[in-house]
C-alpha cells in the first residue's frame, strides 16, 4: 500500500516537473501551426530553460529576500500541489491531507510570493503587474474553493481524493446541473489562474496588456528559468485538477502499479489533449479588456455559487 | 419514466433556466439576449412537459406546448423585430456594472433559497425542491427590471419576471388551471405589444430608447 502509494506521488511529481514544459512546447506547437508557422518543436521550452539554467545568476540591486525566494516558492509549492492532488491514485500516503483548502492555500502562497517579488523589485512594471495579478486572484480562489464545495457536497467530504473516488463510482454526479455549472466556473477560474487567455496573454511584452509577464520582468538566468518552469507547472496542476475532477476515469483507487502506471499514461494523455483544445481555443480567442476581467469572473464565481446552491438544494441534502 | 431521471431531468431543466437569467444579466448584446430568453422559455416549456409527463396529466402537456410557442416563439420574434427597427445592438450602460449585478443575483439566489425554505418543507419533492430557481428568476427579472436602461432589456426583464412566476406556479402546484394560463399569456403578448409600440414611439421622440429620458409625464 504505501510503497505504491509513495511511488505513485512520486511518479506524479516527477511526471508533472518533467512533462510541464514539453505540455508549454505542444501548446505553443499547436498554436504555431495554427496560425500557419513552423514552430520550434514540442521540446524548445526545456531547451529553453537549459539555456537559462547556465546562465550567471543576476538581481537588480536594491531587491531583498523576496525577490530572490519567490521562484523557488514558487515551484517548491507547486510541486507539493502536485503531489497532493490525485492525479494519478487516490491511495498515496498523503491522501489524508489532500484537502482542497490546503491545495487552493497553496496556490495562493505561490501566486502571492511572485506578487511581493513583483513589488520588491521597485519598478512601475512589477507594482503594476502585481496589483493587477492580485485583483485576479481575489476573485478567482474563491471561485475555485466554491466550484470544488459544489463537488464535495455529494461526497461529504472537502478531501480531494475521497471526492474523486466517489465521483468514479457514481458518474451520475458529474451530469448533474452541479457538475456542469461547477465545471464551466473551474475552468474559467483555471484560466485566469494558470494566466492565460482571455485572461492573460502569455506571450506577451507589451505593458497594456501584462499580469505576470510585468512581474517577472526584472529576473534572469537560473531565477527566470525556476519562474518560467513555476508558471508551467501551474498550468498543468491546474489542468489535471480539471481533468480529475470532471474526468476521473482510470484514476488509481486501489495500490496496483499497474493501475498507477496506467492512470500516469491516461493523466499525461488528458492533460495534453486538455492543452491542446486550449490553445486551439487561444488562436481565435482575443484578450478581454482589463476592465471587463473582473466581469467575467465575477460570472465565473457566480456560476459556482449556483453549482453550489444546486447541490445542496435540489438533490435534497 | 424512472423517480430518479425524472429528478436529474427536472434538476437539469431548472438549472438550465436559472442559467439562462444569469446569463441575461452577464451579456451586453441585445440580440445574444434575445436568443437567451427564447432557450429559457425552451427550458420552461421542458418543466412543464416532465412535470405532465410525471403526474399523467395531459392538459399540461398542451399548456407545454402552448408556453414553447409563446416564450420561446412569438415573444423573442416580436423582441427581435422591435431590435431590428431601433438599430440598436448594445446595453451601453446598466446603472449597476456587470460584475456587481452577477454579485448582487447570487446574493438573490441565496436569499430566494432562504425565503422559500418553509414552503419546500410543507412537501419536499423533487418540484417543490427546485421552487427557489422559479424565485430566483423573479428576483433576477425585477433587478434587471430596475438597473437597465434601454427599453428592450427592461422588456426582457418583465418577462424574465413573469417565467419565473410561471414556474413557480408549476413547481409549487404543477401549474394552473388552463383558463388561467390562457389569460396570463395573453396579458404578457398584449404588454409586450404595448411595449413595442411604446419603445417605437420612443424612438420616434428622442431618436434612442433610453429609459432615463423620460424624465416627465406630457399629454
Amino acid at each position: 500500500m504505501t510503497g505504491t502509494g509513495a511511488a505513485a506521488v512520486t511518479a506524479q511529481v516527477v511526471l508533472v516537473v518533467a512533462g510541464a514544459p514539453l505540455l508549454a512546447g505542444l501548446m505553443r506547437q499547436v498554436r504555431a501551426r495554427m496560425e500557419g508557422r513552423a514552430g520550434g518543436g514540442v521540446g524548445q521550452p526545456w531547451r529553453d530553460l537549459r539555456k537559462l539554467l547556465r546562465k550567471e545568476p543576476i538581481t537588480p540591486t536594491g531587491t531583498g529576500p523576496a525577490f530572490r525566494i519567490a521562484p523557488l516558492l514558487l515551484v517548491a509549492t507547486t510541486a507539493v500541489v502536485a503531489a497532493l492532488v490525485p492525479l494519478a491514485s487516490t491511495a498515496t500516503p498523503f491522501s489524508e491531507r489532500a484537502d482542497l483548502i490546503v491545495v487552493v492555500a497553496l496556490l495562493a502562497l505561490g501566486t502571492v510570493s511572485l506578487a511581493l517579488a513583483g513589488l520588491d523589485t521597485g519598478t512601475a512594471f512589477g507594482g503594476m503587474g502585481a496589483s493587477r495579478e492580485m485583483t485576479v486572484a481575489a476573485l478567482v480562489e474563491p471561485t475555485i474553493l466554491l466550484s470544488v464545495f459544489a463537488l464535495s457536497i455529494p461526497a461529504g467530504s472537502t478531501n480531494l481524493p475521497t471526492i474523486v473516488s466517489g465521483a468514479i463510482h457514481e458518474p451520475g454526479r458529474l451530469a448533474s446541473p452541479a457538475g456542469l455549472l461547477a465545471t464551466a466556473a473551474l475552468a474559467v477560474a483555471v484560466l485566469a489562474e494558470a494566466g492565460r487567455l482571455p485572461v492573460d496573454n502569455p506571450s506577451t511584452h507589451l505593458e497594456l496588456t501584462m499580469i505576470h509577464e510585468a512581474m517577472v520582468l526584472e529576473y534572469a538566468g537560473p531565477d527566470l528559468a525556476l519562474v518560467e518552469l513555476g508558471a508551467q507547472m501551474r498550468l498543468t496542476v491546474l489542468l489535471g485538477l480539471l481533468a480529475s475532477l470532471f474526468a476521473p476515469w482510470g484514476i488509481a483507487t486501489t495500490a496496483s502499479l499497474a493501475a498507477v502506471a496506467l492512470a500516469l499514461v491516461l493523466f499525461a494523455v488528458k492533460v495534453a489533449v486538455l492543452g491542446a483544445v486550449l490553445a486551439a481555443a487561444e488562436v481565435f480567442w482575443a484578450k478581454l479588456r482589463l476592465f471587463r476581467v473582473p466581469e467575467l469572473l465575477a460570472g465565473s464565481f457566480l456560476l459556482a455559487l449556483l453549482a453550489v446552491t444546486a447541490s445542496f438544494f435540489l438533490s435534497g441534502e | 419514466m424512472s423517480d430518479s431521471t425524472y429528478t436529474q431531468l427536472l434538476d437539469l431543466a431548472c438549472g438550465a433556466f436559472l442559467l439562462a437569467a444569469v446569463v441575461v444579466l452577464w451579456r451586453r448584446d441585445l440580440a445574444s439576449i434575445v436568443r437567451v430568453f427564447a432557450f429559457q422559455g425552451l427550458a420552461l416549456m421542458a418543466i412543464a412537459t416532465l412535470l405532465g409527463l410525471h403526474e399523467h396529466r395531459w392538459d399540461l402537456l398542451a399548456v407545454a406546448a402552448g408556453i414553447g410557442v409563446l416564450r420561446a416563439g412569438v415573444l423573442p420574434f416580436l423582441m427581435r423585430r422591435a431590435l431590428a427597427a431601433s438599430g440598436e445592438t448594445r446595453e451601453t450602460q446598466p446603472l449597476v456594472n456587470v460584475a456587481a449585478s452577477l454579485l448582487t443575483a447570487a446574493a438573490l439566489t441565496l436569499l430566494a433559497y432562504a425565503v422559500s425554505r418553509p414552503l419546500v418543507e410543507l412537501d419536499p419533492s423533487p418540484a417543490t425542491r427546485a421552487l427557489p430557481v422559479g424565485l430566483a428568476v423573479v428576483l433576477i427579472g425585477f433587478f434587471i427590471l430596475v438597473t437597465r436602461r434601454r427599453a428592450l432589456s427592461q422588456v426582457v426583464g418583465f418577462l424574465l419576471l413573469d417565467n419565473g412566476i410561471t414556474a413557480v406556479a408549476f413547481l409549487a402546484a404543477s401549474g394552473v388551471p388552463l383558463i388561467v394560463e390562457l389569460g396570463v399569456s395573453f396579458d404578457v403578448l398584449l404588454a409586450v405589444l404595448v411595449l413595442h409600440i411604446l419603445t417605437t414611439r420612443m424612438r420616434a421622440a428622442f431618436g434612442r430608447t433610453d429609459i432615463d429620458d423620460l424624465r416627465e409625464l406630457r399629454d
